[in-house]
């Protein structure tokens, strides 16, 4: 199973979360929005210059940004 | 049972609370701040079976760290104010990360009713919710609701009743976070008893939860005992390094975790999914209005439908506005003799908040659309497209909703828009956007742009509004930009945005956000604008004209009357008497009033119609050209007389408080083409912007002869020399950048929690303005413009 973070998925693309690499507010924060390990997550979308990302988490919409979405760890399913 | 119970209404924003809020209390609402901190919370007191409840509706939150102030309000009010009962309200479709906020509360321990809302929204996704098995996990009432139509809303207060009456006590509850750190747990609460750390107000449990996730609040509660406070530090400390060590993830990291686990346990239990999730309405609205090219463009496009139907919307009643108060001034007239009394309450206070209150339908709509936007889930794409592009600027895609409610979107309001900017977490980002909302166009500018457009763009109205939205955004990202590279360097915190699902708004919820948000503006426009508009009246007013040059203007007028009478053009109106008669004849006669007064003459008829015809330059029939050469006498004295009084009062104004300080600033402002008047009117509008209108209209109308003729500011200025669309440009512009009005600076003050901050806005802006609007000024006219 190939590992990768947040930013490098693609549009349609779904996986799990395995890691949160955050620190701090940062790290609070995520897992306050529900991005917990072991969730799963699709990338539903991207704004127009590819940054922040739109991700479908437990069939709600999550955005963040490319610089956010690289503390997030995922195992993509293929 | 106590005279009154306390419930509080908490939940994730986007959750229904303010439709569960509103359909329990209607428009009665009370909004106020949070002493000391600017985080708005809504109460309101209603009667429910013979039961008085003051219901209070807490800011939307995801947690209850100490990271926002927003969260620290909501749990410090439950932990210091006590309520009797929290219903937290969860978005049914949203379940874990709604349960996630209602287990926070359930571990302080607070009764709680939970509000399963948007069930409807939930069912329609195929997800079936067992809610009396999760209420029996819980220990806790789960209700079923439909906020927005009122459903099971009777239900859930049922049963907050019932609870808040047989639950007098505060139960904590234990949810495991593993065996070793429950021990941890354990161990650390025990120690709270032995130190000085108001244990009756904060569970020991909870608060050694909140020193292993490094909660700054607690984490100082536990210094301020100097016994116990650093052994428990060195506990907390052991356990977080042990932590760190074997799991390579913060305590609290692991803590929220843990919390998680906990509700898919229970989500496991009693949420069953009839189908696979399909791809909502929601997403697919989402496949158009997020497309990476369509998206911006119809962002656009919205923006500029907005501008457009407002304008046209709100253009009648505009109108009645205006007739209305035109109407009231002209009552004030007749009723009061001419004088003191006559000039404050015409001049001051109708033509004041007239000014004012006549665009109150303009900034109706506007609030209307921006609810719109708000509540339909729309708001949130806005920041999600634009992100990217702000955070070029030093700014967060949220600063966007800032922006558009200080004026982004014409017609909003910095006050309510800089305290919008509490939504950033990041104290840089945070005073930038607090600093640059002031420059956008906000609801006190609109009737200054709207009358110098009528003036000198009337016919680009609609592209003259988008033009200068479009110049307040590009200066704010400027500013913004600067800002952030100069006196507040540093890096963004985290944008996790949720992308709520489309909503219909309904009317009774746009209604009462917009009803609030335009009764701001009123009580605004009626308190301290009223103040405002006296005291510039009385600038204007006082001190009046020496006795000598009053006497000598009155004997210019006496010797124009007497030159008049001993013409041989006089005839009929040989005497002063016949000629005073007439001349309140004719004013009537040019009102189409009926009665003509007791003092009419046979002749006086086809004499004012004679005039009448000379004065709009029409030709004359026969049978009145016998009146011809009378008639263009007593048109030639009435306009010298005219232009004496129009000089008195001239001087008048000059001589006054408010002339000296606008000659005084006419040095500065002359190369901008603003007159003494116009330095008035912008001195004026440090107080509220909209005053530069007011000061304007007071201006002009106290410089006038006959205030039965009043026109509109906006004719006014068209024929007054010295205005052009040069200079009404130039005078946008200026109002659009100076200084922000007293209240704004008084909120960035409050804001920002210092003196420094407003004195600088003040400063920065002003200056800027003046820079601007030179160039604008001198480049146009050697373009050539405004000659």
């Amino acid at each position: 199973m190939p590992l990768t973070t947040l930013r490098y998925m693609k549009v349609g693309e779904k996986g799990t979360i395995v890691k949160i690499k955050a620190k701090g507010v940062m790290n609070r924060r995520l897992r306050d929005m529900g991005l917990v390990p072991g969730t799963e997550i699709e990338i539903a979308g991207r704004a127009p210059l590819y940054d922040p990302v739109n991700i479908k988490i437990r069939g709600n919409n999550l955005s963040l940004r490319n610089n956010e979405a690289d503390y997030i760890h995922v195992e993509v399913k293929r | 049972m106590p005279d009154r119970i306390k419930i509080v209404l908490a939940g994730n924003p986007n959750a229904g609370k303010s439709s569960l809020f509103n359909q329990l209390t209607g428009a009665r609402a009370h909004v106020a701040n949070f002493p000391g901190i600017t985080v708005a919370k809504k109460e309101a007191v209603i009667k429910l079976n013979h039961q008085r409840i003051h219901v209070v509706d807490l800011p939307g939150i995801y947690s209850l760290t100490a990271y926002s102030p927003e969260e620290l309000v909501a749990r410090n009010y439950i932990l210091d104010e006590r309520p009797d009962l929290v219903i937290v309200v969860i978005d049914a479709a949203n379940l874990e990360r709604n349960l996630y906020l209602a287990v926070q509360f359930m571990e302080i321990g607070v009764p709680l009713v939970l509000a399963l809302n948007m069930i409807d929204v939930a069912e329609n996704r195929g997800l079936r919710i067992d809610h009396q098995k999760l209420s029996r996990l819980l220990g806790i009432a789960v209700v079923p609701t439909v906020a927005k139509s009122n459903k099971g809303v009777d239900k859930l207060m049922e049963r907050a009743l019932e609870t808040a009456q047989r639950q007098k006590t505060w139960k904590p509850h234990q949810i495991s976070y593993g065996a070793d750190l429950d021990e941890k747990i354990e161990e650390i609460a025990a120690l709270f008893p032995q130190g000085n750390f108001q244990i009756e107000k904060y569970p020991p449990r909870w608060l050694a939860i909140k020193a292993f996730e490094g909660d700054s609040q607690v984490l100082k509660l536990v210094l301020s005992d100097n016994e116990v406070g650093p052994e428990i530090i060195s506990k907390v400390n052991e356990v977080s390094q042990h932590i760190r060590a074997t799991l390579d993830d913060e305590p609290e990291g692991v803590i929220a975790d843990y919390r998680y686990g906990y509700i898919t346990s229970l989500t496991k239990q009693t949420v069953t999914s009839e189908r696979e999730i399909r791809r909502t309405i929601s997403d697919k609205t989402d496949k158009i209005l997020l497309n990476r090219l369509l998206g911006p463009l119809i962002l656009f496009f919205l923006i500029y439908i907005i501008y457009q139907l407002v304008f046209w919307v709100s253009g009648a009643p505009v109108a009645w506005f205006e007739a209305f108060f035109k109407w009231l001034g002209h009552v004030g007239q007749t009723a009061l003799p001419p004088g003191l009394l006559q000039s404050l309450v015409v001049s001051g206070i109708i033509d004041g908040v007239g000014g004012v209150l006549g665009f109150v339908p303009l900034i109706f709509f506007m609030f209307f659309a921006i609810a719109i936007l708000e509540d339909s889930g729309y708001m949130a794409r806005m920041a999600f497209i634009l992100d990217r592009v702000l955070r070029t600027f030093g700014l967060h895609g949220n600063s966007v909703l800032a922006l558009i409610i200080s004026g982004g979107v014409s017609g909003g309001c910095a006050v309510p828009g800089i305290m919008a900017a509490r939504t950033l977490r990041d104290p840089k980002e945070r005073l930038a956007t607090i600093l640059v909302a002031p420059l956008m166009n906000c609801g006190a500018k609109l009737p200054v742009y709207a009358m110098l457009i009528a003036a000198f763009f009337a016919r680009y109205e609609t592209q003259m509004m988008f033009l200068l939205t479009l110049i307040a955004w590009s200066l704010a990202l400027l500013a913004a930009r600067i800002l952030r590279w100069t006196i507040l360097r540093g890096s963004h915190t985290p944008f996790v945005m949720e992308l709520p699902p489309y909503r219909l708004p309904t009317l009774n919820g746009l209604l009462i956000h917009t009803w609030e948000r335009t009764w701001q503006y009123i009580k605004k426009a009626g308190t301290i604008i009223l103040g405002i508009s006296i005291l510039i009246w009385a600038m204007m007013t006082f001190p009046g004209l020496p006795d000598e040059k009053i006497q000598a203007f009155e004997a210019q007028q006496a010797q124009a009357t007497e030159d008049f009478l001993i013409s041989t053009e006089a005839k009929i109106l040989t005497d002063a008497q016949a000629l005073s008669n007439f001349s309140a004849f004719y004013n009537s006669y040019q009102k189409k009033d009926k009665k003509l007064g007791p003092h009419a003459s046979p002749s006086f008829q086809p004499l004012a119609q004679t005039v009448s015809l000379l004065e709009t330059g029409k030709p004359l029939t026969q049978n009145l050209k016998k009146y011809q050469t009378t008639a263009q006498a007593f048109l030639n004295w009435s306009q010298s007389i005219k232009n004496l009084e129009g000089a008195m009062a001239r001087d008048e104004l000059q001589h006054s408080v408010a002339g000296r300080l606008g000659s005084a600033f006419e040095v500065l402002t002359r190369p901008l083409g603003f007159d003494w008047r116009t330095n008035i009117a912008l001195v004026g509008g440090l107080a509220a912007k909209e005053v530069v209108l007011s000061t304007l209209g007071t201006a002009y109308s106290l410089g006038e002869v006959d205030a039965e003729e009043a026109e509109s500011l906006s004719q006014k200025l068209a024929r007054t020399p010295g205005w052009n669309p040069l200079v009404g440009f130039t005078l946008i512009i200026f109002v659009m950048i100076y200084a922000p009005c007293f209240v704004t600076l008084v909120i960035i003050g409050r804001e920002t929690r210092s003196l420094r901050w407003p004195v600088f806005a003040f400063a920065y802006t002003t200056i800027t303005a003046y820079v601007i609007s030179l160039a604008v000024a001198q480049i146009g006219r050697a373009l050539g413009l405004g000659a």
